[in-house]
């Protein structure tokens, strides 16, 4: 292991952000630019979405089921059991089912992209492409990230529906509550910006998935071990970068739109 | 000119032009503060081919990469076929690279698809009419041989075959300069001399002008005696008065600098001991 100094880590750090940065650019500007990789789109697009769809759902109903069965603890207390369906619904809607999607997408296909990218790498396959005429940013990279983002917004509706259902489950028959009520609640208590929060935050979290994964593997040297290397941090810092931007963006979405 | 040439339409002691295809002036390149390239210069005529030899890690791969404009100098210029890669935008540089063909160390094939779409890649994405794709990826895998493989993926292939893909690749849309990284690295001895014929029928046939790094010498003597005879479709040896391709050239790297660049005769006439024990 080399030493480093303080001083050239943060210089290093530096240079990754900037190097992340620029290919994330690089990738949106590729798709107004030909050539465009339609076909190679559509097969990422199947492999993150078609592929991710079952871990989506199965994750979608239990969390849904286990709101329910959490709130309803406190809800009694209250004597307002009939706001389950609410509170499911929120939550899903605004948070839960974008970062529950985002985070399985991120465990499967961010650490996917990096090891497929960065074995493509340190066996020169990268280079070749560039040697063989063809630009990777265009047709490894941009396929990605765009199949990630559109396919992730679609999981995450999957996600709050399933969630919903589980959320029903519960409250029908376990908590013996009318299923009539249930829906209502649930459907009557979606606004506007609950929705919107909702539906733009797996844009982000599907570019954020693609861009580090896609980053973590083009950037991938020392052989096999690299390779694993950049498929671990792809996941750790996709995860962690998806909650953290959750965060800001849910504060920030809360300040312009007033939701309380 | 020699007059008693076994084949006359490949002569084998005609000088390589006057035209220039690559052109290192003083190129130098560090990685990791370790300087790996100083100040190197040396060129590439047409129809010349060029052997690059030195230790492990001397640099050879890196100039091919340099060539191809896939990594920048520190200092120094670098022109191939007229245009100055080292100040070209990698746009500019697709389009030269469709002018040049790379053999990787390792073949580099893409795993994902299958020989066919490996040796079409380029014409493919230059959207050429699948007529016109299936009839070239048939002529350049008969030059290597390996018809049969063609709807096979690389991970069926063995590194032999691996490579002679890789050779189909470069040449199927008849690059003038090719850029080969030890093309027989890792090859057991016949496997390599089947690799070595196509390379020099490669330059006796298409007359290419071709960098090739190498820390075999056997090989490197092979490319330079032998000459590929077109009637009988092999690789022979050239007769004893005229013993060597005046087109096959040497260059030696040490410690980041050129230490000699020249003919088998001149090599053969050095006193540099590093040379003599390198040769030995
Ligand atoms: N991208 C790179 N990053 C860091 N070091 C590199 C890189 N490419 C090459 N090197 C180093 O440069 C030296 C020369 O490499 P190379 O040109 O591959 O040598 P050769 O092909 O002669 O064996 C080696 O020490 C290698 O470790
Ligand atoms: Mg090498």
């Amino acid at each position: 292991m080399e030493i480093r100094t303080p001083s050239e880590l943060a210089m290093e750090t530096v240079l990754s952000v900037q190097e992340y940065t620029i290919l994330s650019w690089e990738a949106v500007l590729n798709i107004f630019r030909k050539p465009r990789y339609l076909a190679d789109t559509l097969l990422q697009a199947d492999s993150i979405g078609v592929g991710s769809l079952p871990v989506v759902v199965l994750a979608g109903l239990s969390i849904g089921a286990v709101l329910a069965l959490q709130s309803s603890n406190t809800l009694q207390r209250f004597g307002s059991l009939s706001l389950t369906g609410q509170l499911v619904s929120l939550s899903m809607v605004r948070e839960l089912g974008a970062v529950i999607s985002g985070l399985m997408v991120a465990g499967r296909n961010a650490s996917g992209i990096a090891s497929e990218l960065g074995t493509m790498k340190v066996t020169e396959q990268i280079d070749a492409m560039r040697a063989l005429g063809t630009d990777p940013l265009k047709k490894l990279v941009t396929p990605r990230v765009l199949a990630a983002t559109i396919m992730l917004f679609f999981l995450t509706i999957i996600a709050d529906l399933v969630g919903l259902a589980g959320g029903w489950l519960v409250s029908r028959f376990a908590l013996g509550l009318d299923s009539n009520q249930y829906w209502t609640t649930a459907w009557q208590s979606l606004e506007f910006p609950d929705v919107f929060m909702g539906l733009t935050k797996p844009l982000l979290f599907g570019f954020i998935i693609a861009t580090v994964g896609c980053y973590y593997g083009v950037t991938a040297k020392g052989g096999t071990q690299g390779v694993g290397r950049a498929t671990t941090q792809a996941m750790v810092s996709s995860s962690v970068m998806i909650l953290m931007v959750d965060f800001f963006y849910t504060k920030l979405l809360m300040t312009l739109m007033h939701v309380h | 000119m020699g007059t008693v040439l076994a084949t006359p339409e490949t002569a084998p002691n005609t000088p390589p032009s006057d035209e220039k295809t690559i052109v290192f002036d003083r190129v130098s390149i560090a990685f990791e503060e370790r300087a790996v390239l100083d100040s190197i210069s040396f060129e590439l005529r047409r129809g010349e081919t060029k052997m690059l030899l030195g230790i492990l890690g001397s640099g050879k791969t890196t100039i091919l990469k340099l060539a191809l404009g896939l990594i920048k100098p520190d200092s120094g210029d670098i022109y191939v076929l007229g245009e100055h890669v080292n100040e070209m935008s990698e746009d500019q540089l697709f389009e030269l690279r469709r002018k040049m063909g790379m053999v990787f160390q390792e073949s580099a094939l893409f795993d994902s698809l299958t020989v066919r779409e490996n040796v079409a890649f380029r014409l493919i994405e230059e959207g050429r009419p699948a007529e016109e794709i299936e009839r070239r990826v048939r002529e350049a895998l008969q030059f290597v041989e390996l018809e049969n493989t063609i709807d096979q993926f690389p991970g069926e292939l063995s590194g032999g075959m691996k490579r002679r893909v890789g050779i189909a690749r470069a040449i199927i849309d008849r690059p003038e300069v090719l850029l080969y990284d030890s093309p027989t690295a890792g090859l057991d001895p016949v496997t390599s001399t089947t690799i070595i014929e196509l390379l020099v029928k490669q330059r006796d046939v298409y007359h290419t002008s071709a960098l090739m790094t190498t820390h075999r010498l056997p090989d490197t003597l092979m490319m330079a005696t032998h000459y590929f005879n077109e009637k009988e479709n092999k690789m022979l040896q050239l007769p004893k008065n005229n013993s060597v391709d005046a087109r096959t050239t040497f260059l030696l790297l040490k410690d980041a600098k050129v230490i000699f660049d020249g003919t088998v005769e001149e090599l053969a006439a050095s006193r540099d001991e590093y040379i003599r024990e390198y040769f030995a």
